[in-house]
C-alpha cells in the first residue's frame, strides 16, 4: 500500500535547498514593474487625476487611471462558471475604480522600468475626489438612507437568504421552554500566506500569458478574459509553486490588472507584486460574521426551536459574496438537528476591503457561534459539556435532504473519546470550576463539520492526464494545486498505488500552466484529495486497462491473465513477471510496425459529496489581573476519513490549529472608525500566532473510510481551523465562570467583560 | 536627490569572493536576488518582520531585507544554497525538515533554516522554550511551529552526538 504511508512530501528537498521556484524568482529581469495607487479616502467619486508629474518622472513608462479602463464589469470569486446566469458571481469590479468603495481602493497604476521609479510616481499622482460618506457596519449598512455602495443592490444587501423549517411560532409555545438569546460577533482576520500576491504578466503569439501566485489557474483565466473582455482561450495562465494561499488566492486578485497593463505597453513583461501591506488591505480578508442566535431548549437540554439572524460584513465588492454565510447557515440545523429553525443571512456592501474566501469559509465563524451557545446551554441545564454534545450532536445515520451528505458511522462519539482522554477533560472540568485566586485554569471543547467540495452548490470536476515515458515512469497532471498542502504528494501516492507502480515512478508536473494541464477548478473548498483523486483514480484505471490490452501484443497473454505491480506486467495466475513497464513503453513507442505514445486522459464529473467531522479540546490558564490567556494545551480530532499520508495530514491540521488560535486570541483587522483605514495592516501590528503563542498541538485521528470516495479520503484542508476558537472561549469560561461573546479574546476585551462580571 | 548612486561591494558569498556594482538604496535581499540569483532569500515583509529573508552575515542571522548592501562590503554572506553541499547533498538541518514533515509551502523555510543553522553552530542545547524564542522571529502560517520545533531539535541533538 503507497496510500497511507508517511512519505515525505516531493517537494520538501528542493524547498530545504531553495531550489523551488514561486513567482518571483521565475520572473526575468527587466520586467517593467507596475504599482498601484490606492485611494486615500474610503468612499468618494474621482473628479480628475492629474499625472503629469508622475508621468515627468525618469523610468515612468506609463500611467493608467480609472478613467482608461473598460466600462464593463467582472467577478473575481474562485467559482466554477455557472452556464445559468442567475447562479454567476456577480460582476461589480472595474480594474481601477471611478468610485472608490474603501481606504486603499484601485484608483491608478504606475508602469516603470524599476521599482523605485513606479512608487515614487505613484506618491505624485494627484487625484481629486468629492467624497461620500461611508459606513463600516453592516447592520448600519443596510438602513434606510445609509451610503450606497453599489447602484444595483439597494440597501446595500448583496444577497439575503432564508432558510425555514418546521413552525418556530408554534413550537416556542410548548410549556417549560428555557429560552437562550444571545449575540455574539466575529473580526475580519487575514490569511498572511508569507508569500504576497504576486503575478507577472506579458504578450506573446497574440496572446496574454500571465504567471500568478493562485489557487486556481484555470478560474482566473475566465476571470481575466472576462475583466479584459477577450476570448477565454486568448488568456493564459501559469501557476508556479505557491507560497501559502488559504483562500486569499482563490480570487482573482490582481491578475486581470497586470493582464491589462501589460496590454498598455505593447506586451512588455509587466511585474505586479503585493507589498505586505497591500496583502493587508488590498486583497481579500475572511468576513466579520455577526450572530445572533436564540434557541428555545427542553430541560433535557432537546433543541425545540431556533432562531438565527446573521449578517456578513462582504466590504467593498462581491468576490465569494454571500456563499460564505450560506455555508455557515446551512450547517446551523446540521450540526445539532432541530425541527423548527428560521434563519436569515444577509450579506452586506460596507466600505471595508473586500472579504473572500478563507480557510474554512463560513465556518469558523458560526462554529464559534454555535459551539458557544451549546456550552452555555449545557451549563445552565446542569449538564456537563461533553455528555450534552454526545447527547444532542447530529447522530449517526443523519441524512441532509440538499448534499445527501451522510454521517456514516459514529465519527463524532469516536474524536470526542479521543479528544476527551488527551486532555482528561470529565475529571478536570468538574475540578477546575468553582476556582478563585488571579490565575485559573479551565478546559473546553468544540466539535465541528464540515463538506468536502462543493457539489451540488455548483460543479465538481476534475480532470487528469497520465503519459508514460520510456522508462516506465509516468507524468501525472491534474488541474488541482499544491499551494503548500501537500496535494503534489499525496496525488502521486494515488496514482502510484492504483496504477501499481513504484511512488518514485510517478512524475508530477506540479505547476499548471492553463495550455498544457486538464481542466480542473483548482484548490478549494477541502475538495482536493477528494475530487481530484476520484479523476486520478478513474484514469489510472483506465490507463491500466489500456496498458495491459497492449501488453498483449508482446506478452500473447490475454489482458485479464495479467496485472501491473511494482512497475511490472505480471501474470496473475502464477506471479511470474512478464515484462517491466519500461520495456512495454520503449518497445510500443519504437515499434516499426504499430507504434502508440501511452498516454490517458479522463474527465470525472463528481456528483456527491461528503462530511468531514471531528472535534476540539483546549486547556486554558487565565490570569484574571492581567486579562490574559494562555494556552496550555490543544488538541484537534479529525475523522477525515482515510489518510493518504498520515503524516502530511498531521501538519496540516497544525496548521489550522494555529491559524484557530490566533482567530480566537489576538487576531482583528482593525479598521479607523473616522477614516475607514485600516490600522494595522502589517505583520508586526496584526498578531498573527508565532513560535511563542501557543503549545504543542497534538492531533489525533479516526480513521473512518468514507464510502463515496476515490481513496475513502474526505475534508481536511479547511476544517482543522473550525474548532480551536470555540473550545478556548469554553475553557475561559469553565476557568472562571465568564461566558464570551466576541472574537479575539484579547486582553481588551477580557478587561471588560471581567469587570463587568466582577472578577477585577 | 533622485540621482541613483552605486557602490562597489565586494564580500563573500557562500564561500566565494563576489563584486558587484549595487545601487546604494538597495537591501541585501535585493543584492542577493537580482545580481547574484540566489532566490532561497525570500520576500515576505521587506521591513523585518517575518524572518523570510534571513541569510548569515559573519557568523549571525540577519533579516537581510532591513540590511542594506552596501553594508555588506567586507563581510561573508551565507544563503541557504550555500548550506547544500556540491552534489546537492541536504545538510543535517535541511534533512531534518524534510524528515520531520516541517516543510509545507517552503516560503518561510529558507529563513528558519538559516537562523537553525546559526543557533546550532553555537554548539548549545537549548530546551524547548528557549528554541522556540531564538526562532521566534521568524513566521509560519502552515505549520504551527511543532515541526519545525522537532526539526531543530533533531538536528541540535545529533550534532551534540545525543539521540
Amino acid at each position: 500500500m503507497i496510500v497511507g504511508k508517511s512519505i515525505p512530501r516531493i517537494d520538501a528537498a528542493d524547498k530545504a535547498t531553495g531550489r523551488t521556484k514561486y513567482t518571483d524568482d521565475l520572473c526575468a529581469k527587466g520586467a517593467l514593474v507596475a504599482k498601484i495607487c490606492h485611494s486615500t479616502v474610503t468612499h468618494a467619486l474621482v473628479k480628475s487625476i492629474d499625472t503629469s508629474a508622475a508621468e515627468a518622472i525618469p523610468g515612468v513608462v506609463k500611467v493608467v487611471t480609472c478613467f482608461d479602463v473598460p466600462e464593463h464589469m467582472f467577478p473575481t470569486a474562485g467559482h466554477p462558471w455557472s452556464t445559468d446566469p442567475s447562479h454567476q458571481d456577480i460582476c461589480d469590479r472595474h480594474l481601477l475604480e471611478k468610485h472608490v468603495r474603501y481606504y486603499g481602493d484601485d484608483v491608478a497604476a504606475v508602469i516603470a522600468e524599476d521599482e523605485i521609479a513606479a512608487s515614487r510616481a505613484v506618491r505624485a499622482i494627484k487625484i481629486e475626489y468629492e467624497e461620500l460618506p461611508f459606513v463600516l457596519d453592516p447592520e448600519e449598512a443596510i438602513k434606510d438612507g445609509a451610503p450606497l455602495l453599489h447602484e444595483t443592490f439597494p440597501n446595500n444587501i448583496l444577497k439575503h437568504t432564508e432558510i425555514k423549517k418546521g413552525n418556530l411560532e408554534e413550537a416556542v409555545k410548548e410549556p417549560g421552554l428555557i429560552k437562550f438569546d444571545d449575540w455574539f460577533e466575529t473580526p475580519t482576520v487575514q490569511h498572511c500566506h508569507i508569500e504576497n500576491a504576486i503575478c507577472f504578466a506579458w504578450e506573446e503569439g497574440g496572446r496574454i500569458h500571465v504567471t500568478s501566485s493562485t489557487q486556481i489557474p484555470h478560474i482566473t483565466r475566465r476571470c481575466v478574459a472576462q475583466a479584459l473582455g477577450v476570448d477565454w482561450g486568448l488568456v493564459r495562465i501559469v501557476k508556479p509553486f505557491v507560497g501559502g494561499g488559504f483562500g486569499d488566492k482563490q480570487d482573482a486578485l490582481y491578475e486581470p490588472l497586470c493582464a491589462f497593463l501589460t496590454t498598455r505597453v505593447g506586451g512588455r513583461l509587466v511585474k505586479l507584486e503585493c507589498q505586505r501591506e497591500e496583502t493587508f488591505a488590498n486583497c481579500r480578508v475572511r468576513h466579520a460574521i455577526r450572530y445572533h442566535i436564540i434557541s428555545w431548549v427542553r430541560k433535557d437540554g432537546t433543541l425545540v426551536a431556533r432562531k438565527v439572524d446573521c449578517w456578513s460584513n462582504q466590504g467593498a465588492y462581491a468576490s465569494h459574496g454571500h456563499s460564505i454565510i450560506a455555508k455557515g447557515m446551512g450547517s446551523i440545523p446540521q450540526l445539532y438537528p432541530c425541527e423548527n429553525v428560521e434563519i436569515n443571512g444577509w450579506t452586506v456592501f460596507t466600505n471595508i476591503q473586500v472579504g473572500g474566501a478563507m480557510r474554512g469559509y463560513g465556518m469558523p465563524q458560526v462554529t464559534f457561534a454555535v459551539e458557544s451557545q451549546t456550552e452555555d446551554i449545557a451549563r445552565k441545564l446542569g449538564i456537563d459539556p461533553l455528555s450534552y454534545r454526545r447527547k444532542h450532536v447530529m447522530p449517526k445515520g443523519f441524512v441532509d435532504g440538499f448534499s445527501k451528505n451522510e454521517l456514516y458511522y459514529d465519527s463524532f462519539n469516536e474524536t470526542l473519546d479521543l479528544g476527551a482522554q488527551y486532555i482528561d477533560f470529565e475529571r478536570k472540568f468538574k475540578e477546575y470550576q468553582n476556582q478563585t485566586g488571579d490565575i485559573r485554569r479551565g478546559v473546553g471543547m468544540s466539535v465541528f463539520w464540515y463538506n468536502t467540495g462543493v457539489w451540488p452548490i455548483s460543479l465538481e470536476t476534475s480532470a487528469c492526464r497520465m503519459v508514460m515515458n520510456q522508462d516506465g515512469s509516468i507524468q501525472l497532471q491534474v488541474g488541482e494545486t499544491e499551494i503548500g498542502q501537500g496535494a503534489d504528494t499525496a496525488f502521486s501516492q494515488m496514482a502510484a498505488e492504483t496504477l501499481g507502480i513504484p511512488f518514485e515512478m510517478v512524475h508530477i508536473v506540479s505547476n499548471q500552466d492553463t495550455d498544457v494541464t486538464p481542466y480542473g477548478t483548482g484548490a478549494y473548498a477541502s475538495r482536493q484529495t477528494y475530487a481530484a483523486g476520484m479523476a486520478i483514480r478513474g484514469c489510472a484505471e483506465e490507463f491500466k486497462k489500456h496498458i495491459l490490452d497492449v501488453a498483449y501484443r508482446y506478452t500473447r497473454m490475454q489482458p485479464y491473465l495479467m496485472d501491473i505491480a511494482d512497475g511490472n506486467i505480471v501474470r496473475t495466475t502464477d506471479g511470474r513477471v512478464l515484462m517491466s513497464l519500461g520495456d512495454l513503453s520503449l518497445r510500443l513507442l519504437y515499434d516499426m510496425e504499430q507504434n502508440e505514445h501511452l498516454t490517458m486522459e479522463k474527465s470525472t464529473q463528481i456528483k456527491s459529496n461528503a462530511y468531514s467531522f471531528g472535534c476540539g479540546f483546549a486547556e486554558v490558564e487565565v490570569d484574571i489581573p492581567m486579562c490574559t490567556v494562555k494556552v496550555l494545551k490543544a488538541i484537534n480530532v479529525h475523522d477525515a476519513g482515510t489518510l493518504v499520508n498520515p503524516a502530511l495530514a498531521r501538519a496540516q491540521v497544525q496548521g489550522g490549529m494555529s491559524m484557530a488560535i490566533g482567530y480566537a486570541l489576538s487576531e482583528k483587522m482593525l479598521y479607523d472608525p473616522k477614516t475607514g483605514k485600516l490600522l494595522n495592516g502589517n505583520l508586526l501590528d496584526y498578531k498573527l500566532s508565532t513560535f511563542m503563542d501557543h503549545p504543542e498541538l497534538e492531533v489525533k485521528f479516526v480513521e473512518n473510510p468514507e464510502p463515496t470516495s476515490a481513496y475513502g479520503t474526505k475534508a481536511l484542508g479547511e476544517p482543522p481551523a473550525l474548532p480551536l476558537a470555540p473550545a478556548i472561549r469554553n475553557a475561559i469560561l469553565n476557568a472562571t465562570g465568564v461566558p464570551l461573546y466576541e472574537l479575539p479574546m484579547r486582553p481588551h476585551l477580557l478587561f471588560k467583560r471581567f469587570s463587568e462580571e466582577g472578577l477585577i | 536627490m533622485s540621482e541613483k548612486q552605486y557602490k562597489l561591494v565586494t564580500c563573500k558569498i557562500n564561500g566565494k569572493e563576489r563584486s558587484a556594482m549595487v545601487d546604494v538604496r538597495a537591501s541585501l535581499t535585493d543584492m542577493l536576488r537580482n545580481d547574484y540569483s540566489l532566490t532561497s532569500v525570500k520576500k515576505g515583509c521587506e521591513v523585518g518582520e517575518c524572518g523570510a529573508c534571513a541569510v548569515i552575515i559573519d557568523g549571525e542571522c540577519y533579516n537581510s531585507c532591513i540590511y542594506l548592501a552596501i553594508w555588506a562590503d567586507g563581510k561573508e554572506i551565507e544563503t541557504l544554497e550555500g548550506l547544500t553541499g556540491e552534489n546537492g547533498e541536504l545538510n543535517d538541518i535541511q534533512q531534518a525538515f524534510v524528515d520531520e514533515t516541517a516543510i509545507q509551502c517552503g516560503f518561510c523555510s529558507p529563513g528558519f533554516i538559516m537562523e537553525a543553522e546559526s543557533i546550532l553552530r553555537t554548539g548549545e542545547i537549548y530546551t524547548d522554550e528557549e528554541l522556540r524564542k531564538l526562532l521566534s522571529g521568524h513566521l509560519c502560517r502552515c505549520t504551527g511551529y511543532d515541526n519545525i520545533l522537532r526539526a531543530v531539535k533533531k538536528a541540535m541533538n545529533e550534532r551534540n552526538g545525543k539521540k
